[in-house]
């Protein structure tokens, strides 16, 4: 099962789970974004910037 | 073309709109190609050939999303949303400006661009008015003065900020809400639907807390919110609508709007509505 990357807590994905896909660490509640999806790797998403939004 | 236009959809992450669209796109046995704008480079001498009959464009940087459709849009690329709304809903006084033109009731504005005159700009609308950074999304940044000392503070603060956007001073009327604010969503010549966005802070938006409960979509509202999202150049547009004492007031047009909230709230299918709007637009440009 992939690991945070930030407290190294097992995260369960799912199995329709995309590359590009943003999920929160159960623990830590950090933000996750799926990098590789065969098998699951997982990274820290980017932290937002100034000209993020909708 | 084949009978079914294929789809391209340009985004950075994939969040819970992105991920509802793509399985609208899926279910409907669309072409749909992923354009991670992260890896996207752009051969600005000629037309990009993208495999795509449109973009929808789902970029999370305002810049990025700008450029991207500068480039699209320049080689007659069907894209939703069009340059022409990312320019305008990007930028709070460019929004605001259109708004005026088109007659569309807003909040009363002033721009300003030393800290000596903003402070005069503020003094003349009277207390309390809310200062917003031109380029911003969620909530971020703005800040409601109430007072001369919180605007001395404020302005000089946005003074030393690196961004020299900061120092473009876009002041606003406070307008005193009932504790919550309207979103509502245009596709094409259509509100689809509208929440409203209940918080007991100020700023109702749902990034930062905001409750969202459906909004009936009156003929009323429906008329202005066309109207809005027509002043802006139209397509695929969230509008955040003000009740003021006197009436509606359109605040901020969105044009890579959020919906995750909205579609349990409303009954509302907002990603099958947005594919709809954009088979329509590569279908269109035939």
């Amino acid at each position: 099962m992939p690991k945070c990357p930030e407290c190294d807590a097992e995260v369960t994905i799912g199995s329709d789970a995309v590359k590009g896909e943003i999920v929160s660490c159960p623990d830590c509640g950090a933000e996750l974004e799926v990098k590789e999806t065969a098998p699951v790797a997982l990274a820290l998403a980017p932290e937002a910037e100034e000209d993020w939004g909708e | 073309m084949n009978n079914k236009p294929r789809v391209g959809v340009l985004l950075s992450r994939v969040r819970v709109e992105e991920k509802l669209l793509l399985a609208e796109l899926e279910s409907r046995g669309v072409e749909t190609k992923v354009i991670d704008d992260r890896e996207l480079v752009l051969a600005v001498e000629q037309r990009p050939e993208l495999g795509v009959d449109v973009i929808l464009e789902r970029c999370i940087q305002h810049g990025t999303a700008l450029y991207a459709l500068a480039v699209l849009d320049a080689w007659g690329i069907p894209t939703v949303n069009r340059y022409e709304v990312a320019e305008i809903c990007g930028n709070k006084l460019l929004t605001t400006m259109r708004l005026i033109r088109d007659g569309v009731p807003s909040p009363r504005t002033r721009v300003a661009f030393t800290p000596e005159s903003a402070l005069a700009a503020i003094e003349e609308l009277g207390y309390p008015v809310v200062l917003k950074p031109l380029i911003g999304s969620w909530g971020r940044l703005i800040s409601k003065v109430n007072d001369r000392e919180a605007a001395e503070a404020i302005v000089e603060h946005k003074d030393v900020l690196g961004n020299y956007l900061h120092s473009i001073y876009y002041i606003q009327e406070y307008i005193q809400k009932p504790g919550r604010d309207i979103r509502a969503f245009v596709v094409g010549s259509e509100t689809i639907a509208a929440i409203y966005r209940a918080s007991d802070h100020w700023i109702t938006n749902t990034a930062r807390g905001g409750q969202a409960s459906n909004c009936p979509v009156t003929p009323e509202l429906d008329a202005l919110c066309v109207r809005a999202a027509r002043a802006v150049g139209g397509g695929v547009v969230a509008i955040d609508l003000l009740e003021a004492p006197e009436g509606l007031l359109v605040n901020e047009v969105n044009y890579t709007m959020e919906f995750r909230n909205s579609i349990d709230t409303t009954g509302v299918n907002i990603p099958a509505r947005v594919v709809d709007y954009v088979l329509e637009v590569a279908r269109a440009a035939r």
